[in-house]
């Protein structure tokens, strides 16, 4: 009894985890979109685009939230098992490409640049319920698309695990810490480890959508819930596995550029 | 009409966007594996181990794809 009692505690641990990273995430890459307008354009229209987005991710929780608790279990875990596959496995296969060379790292102070310089160059429409129509539109927009893929965590999790008020409490606290530290440094928050956070989160995301895909298929797993713990060592292992593979490929792949570029100072010094 | 056509399209690829997302590979192979591991469980052999393996396959797939793909650039 107390071994189902430390499972559910386990999973709910993971849960939250789960929720807090996918969230800082998310959160980051809205900062840094909000703050570059801000910064550039005033931000009193920058502040309702936030709002209305918050609004908007709201509603969505609000109307969704107690619809996905009355579909039966099984169906739910099936449904959510196979989006939360799709979208672990996503992160994971974006998150690999970027540890191993393939994709360019997530860089936070360059895409806060480039949002600078477009919000300098752009002229929007002033005056109205909303202000600067550009910088309202833009922080509007970057809430609401980061922020939908927070909300679409938060319910899927919660609903499966009967606790959407503590995936809340997770992502929640995210967004605090990431607001609270923004306001702090006015500056992106590029020394988060983003990448890093990415693989993690695609880790978990996959592993919890095998967990819950096969429960829903109407499979049984053997361990009970500490499966779920087994899987994501065994997610991560492959995970890492590929990195490793990927490295290899790709340092092949450059070795006949490295060789080209280092002939002629080879040349050169003889 | 027409507008709303595009708004209907843009509505669509917003979604299609959102949840397939670079790789329609990984949907697919998703959807098929856990359609075999939901038959599997309807009979006698064990169900549990299908997905795992198949999740491993798609992953490996879809990198080895991307990075033939980025060979070719």
């Amino acid at each position: 009894m107390s071994i189902s009692m430390g499972d559910h505690g386990v999973r709910d641990l993971l849960l939250v985890l789960a929720v807090f990273a996918a969230c800082v995430v998310e959160s980051v890459e809205a900062l840094t979109i909000v703050l570059a307008v801000g910064l550039t354009r005033g931000w009193h229209a920058v502040m309702r685009g936030v709002a209305a987005g918050l609004a908007v991710l709201a509603v969505i929780v609000a109307a969704l939230g107690p619809a996905l608790t009355v579909i039966p279990l099984n169906a739910l875990r099936l449904v959510v098992g196979g989006l939360l596959l799709i979208f672990g496995l996503g992160w994971l296969r974006k998150a690999i490409l970027r540890a191993s060379g393939f994709k360019a790292l997530h860089d936070e102070a360059a895409i806060y640049e480039r949002e600078l310089a477009a919000a300098e160059r752009t002229a929007g429409t002033a005056g109205g319920v909303f202000g600067d129509s550009y910088a309202f539109t833009l922080a509007f927009k970057g809430v609401l698309l980061e922020g939908l893929e927070v909300v679409f965590i938060v319910l899927t999790f919660g609903a499966n695990q009967h606790s959407i008020p503590l995936a809340a409490a997770g992502a929640g606290a995210a967004v605090v810490l990431v607001t609270a530290v923004g306001v702090a440094v006015r500056a992106p928050l590029a020394r988060v480890p983003e990448n890093t956070l990415k693989f993690a989160v695609g880790v978990l995301l996959t592993a919890f959508g095998i967990f819950w895909g096969v429960e829903g298929a109407g499979g049984n797993w053997p361990g009970s819930d500490l499966a779920l713990l087994v899987l994501i060592g065994g997610v991560l292992l492959a995970a890492l596995g590929a990195v490793a593979w990927l490295r290899r490929v790709q340092a092949r792949r450059l070795e006949p550029t490295r060789r080209l570029v280092d002939q002629p100072v080879a040349d050169g010094v003889r | 009409m027409t507008r709303l056509a595009t708004a209907i399209r843009g509505f669509a690829a917003f979604w299609w966007d959102f949840i397939v997302g670079d790789d329609w590979r990984i949907a697919a192979g998703v959807i098929v594996a856990l359609a075999a591991t939901f038959v599997l469980a309807r009979t006698t052999i064990a169900a549990w181990w299908l997905l795992p393996v198949a999740v491993v396959a798609i992953l490996g797939l879809s990198l080895w794809r991307s990075t033939r793909d980025v060979k070719h650039d």
